[in-house]
């Protein structure tokens, strides 16, 4: 039963700003990841939130109250470190023990407790050994026992799987996600891995040099991305960004990238829109994903003729880049689409994943078609 | 490592440019290196080993007779022996007890951001440095009864430091513990900066309060180094000779190696007094090792 709240939190290193007025509010039993690349203020967000880095400004709040003054030990919070952290001098069982013991309960009390947390991460069978002696698949979940054991208020964890290779980093973020529906505690997790933060998240809250920039649910993020850096940021492959004119034609709109002789059509409510956004031609940007761009081989209504540039086949599907005027638009298409690079094919943009942007602010202009 | 040969230079090396050659080197450095320890440390411990049962008298031309092991026998069945041995015992155990818990203490000080703290701890490891014969020589003078510092500052009137036999040892101790202390803190300090900085975040997210993590995790992780400093200290404490024999000549504060050299050089007995080295040598060699085992055992956590 644990809510966080930020309130207008600042915080510098000398004289840079690295948490710029941030606002949440994480309710009870949420999972909440933090995304953003190195050096975006996350994991400065997640120390201030454990009680490691003290603040220049605003309020941390657990449970309604004001714990920015309180010690790290004070505010019962459990976290799990990038680098596990474990005691290298202690046994497995010991290191799980720590923060039971640090608060002096009883012999009898801890060992059920470390013994069921261990069953629940399926490490019994490692208690005797030395972290020296793990894996570091192990190593992680001997350091999630660690912070399980307290029944902490909140689990802080950054980047927890960070540090393994891909395959444990799979197998490990469904046994985060197990864990969580399991125990349901109030969670943040940190990391700069947009796939590990879609798969986990209820929330995500994606930050970019110290300023938060949306929050919303890994479908809200996906699918209405707030400005420019969440479209680019979310998403693999990227969302393709470029700069776009709008003219009324006939019946419909027309969306020419730049360079493009010929615009891709679009209903003409978008100029309504546009209109009531009030963003000059020049500073107006089209974003869409690959998988929004849609290719024939054959000429169709609505169809503009492309050039298939370079084909990346990933197993499942394949990454075209097809030639508009001078950009490169990348389409998602099924395995072997496209036969060769050089190839004529044409190509339609789905209007209803296609996002407007202010490039001169970044952000949404919020067309829905 | 068995089928490591000396060889020949690759002409093309940095030690061919530099002009030296393995066997170069060996026969530039190690060769008289070893040559020198033979004849100045090797030969004469061997050399004594065979005096230990004789009742050779260097000052005197009678040739040495063969006593067997009389001097072990009649060495160990000295009473006066045995209380040196004991002020030993009590000078090594508050010497270096001293030494940790200053030595220790100043490191946990200045492991933390302090400003100077360089010029800090190179001031502190300053009286490691000087000599002995110095140090006792300060010493001597400051604790002088009539106008030592020691007494001024403290208010202690005409306190007797060197002259009263029950203080005696303890102010050769307090001498020992100032000259040594920095080295213990020295190592400490490297044990101490070793030990990771999110360790103690970890332990202060697992709400340990400051005394559980020091006895939890500060102590554990720097105890090795800290066994390292004190195997070093108790050894130089037990064959201390230079401050004690400098500082006072009570009968209290006779410490073995001072025993050893009265009866070497005073009473010139020298076969006797090489079976007093050996035995000496032999204390000191299984003090060390029970230390060493120990170490071996806190290393493997």
């Amino acid at each position: 039963m644990t809510q966080i709240e930020l309130r207008g939190v600042q915080k510098f290193f000398g004289a840079v700003q690295v948490i710029k007025d941030l606002n949440l509010k994480i309710d009870d039993n949420e999972f909440i990841v933090l995304l953003g690349q190195s050096g975006c203020g996350k994991t400065t967000t997640l120390r201030a939130i454990a009680g490691l880095e003290t603040i220049d400004g605003g309020d941390v709040l657990i449970d309604g109250k004001p714990v920015q003054h309180l010690k790290a030990a004070d505010r019962d919070i459990a976290m799990v470190f990038q680098s596990f952290s474990l005691y290298p001098h202690m046994s497995v069982y010991e290191n799980i023990a720590f923060p039971l013991r640090a608060t002096r309960k009883s012999t009898a009390e801890i060992d059920g407790e470390v013994r069921s947390v261990a069953k629940v991460l399926q490490i019994t069978d490692l208690l005797g050994k030395k972290p020296s002696a793990l894996s570091g698949g192990d190593m992680q979940r001997v350091a999630m026992g660690r912070a399980l054991v307290r029944r902490p208020k909140a689990m802080l964890m950054d980047e927890p799987i960070g540090a393994l290779d891909a395959k444990l980093r799979e197998e490990m973020r469904a046994e985060i996600k197990r864990l969580h529906i399991k125990q349901g505690s109030t969670t943040i997790y940190v990391t700069h891995d947009q796939i590990e933060a879609m798969s986990l998240a209820d929330r995500i809250v994606i930050m970019h040099e110290g300023v938060l920039q949306q929050v919303g649910s890994p479908s809200e993020v996906y699918t209405r991305p707030a400005n420019l850096f969440v479209a680019q940021f979310v998403g693999s492959p990227v969302m393709n960004v470029a700069n776009a004119a709008v003219t009324m034609n006939g019946s419909g709109a027309r969306v020419a990238v730049d360079g493009a002789a010929e615009g891709f059509l679009f209903p003409a409510e978008l100029v309504g829109q546009l209109d009531a956004a009030n963003v000059g031609q020049d500073r107006l940007a089209l974003g869409i994903r690959p998988e929004g761009v849609m290719v024939s081989r054959e000429a169709a209504d609505g169809y503009l003729p492309v050039e298939a540039h370079i084909i990346e086949p990933l197993g499942s599907y394949d990454i075209v880049d097809l030639k508009v005027g001078t950009q490169m638009l990348r389409a998602r298409t099924r395995s072997g689409f496209v036969g060769k690079p050089g190839a004529q094919v044409f190509a339609k943009l789905d209007p209803a994943q296609a996002h407007f942007f202010d490039t001169t602010s970044g952000k949404s202009l919020g067309v829905r078609l | 490592m068995a089928t490591a040969v000396m060889t020949t230079l690759d002409p093309k090396s940095r030690s061919a440019a530099r002009g030296m050659s393995d066997l170069t080197i060996r026969n530039l450095f190690i060769i008289p290196t070893i040559v020198f320890l033979i004849v100045f440390n090797i030969f004469p411990l061997i050399y004594s080993l065979g005096y230990s049962f004789t009742d050779f008298r260097a000052s005197s031309p009678a040739a040495a007779n063969f006593v067997g092991l009389q001097n072990y026998r009649e060495l160990l069945n000295d009473p006066f022996i045995w209380s040196n041995f004991a002020i030993t015992a009590k000078y090594v155990i508050v010497s270096v007890v001293g030494q940790v818990i200053v030595g220790f203490g100043v490191a946990l000080l200045l492991n933390r951001d302090i400003p100077l703290k360089g010029l800090l701890t190179t001031l502190l490891l300053l009286p490691m440095m000087l000599s002995m014969a110095v140090v006792g020589l300060f010493w001597k003078l400051l604790y002088d009864p009539s106008f030592g510092i020691i007494n001024y500052t403290l208010g202690l009137g005409s306190f007797e430091w060197l002259s009263n036999p029950d203080m005696a040892l303890y102010a050769v101790a307090i001498t020992d513990i100032w000259m040594w202390s920095p080295f213990v803190m020295l190592l400490s300090l490297a044990g101490l900066s070793a030990v990771p900085k999110h360790l103690y975040e970890a332990a202060a997210i697992d709400r340990a309060g400051s005394f559980y993590t020091f006895f939890r995790i500060t102590l554990p992780l720097v105890a090795p180094i800290l066994m390292i400093a004190i195997i070093f200290r108790t050894m130089e404490a037990f064959k201390t000779f230079d401050l004690a024999y400098i500082l006072t000549s009570q009968p209290t504060t006779e410490v073995i190696s001072i025993r050893l050299y009265k009866m070497a050089f005073q009473e010139w007995q020298t076969g006797r007094s090489c079976a007093l080295a050996y035995i000496v040598l032999i204390m000191i060699l299984a003090i060390t090792n029970i230390y060493v085992k120990y170490l071996n055992k806190v290393k493997e956590r």
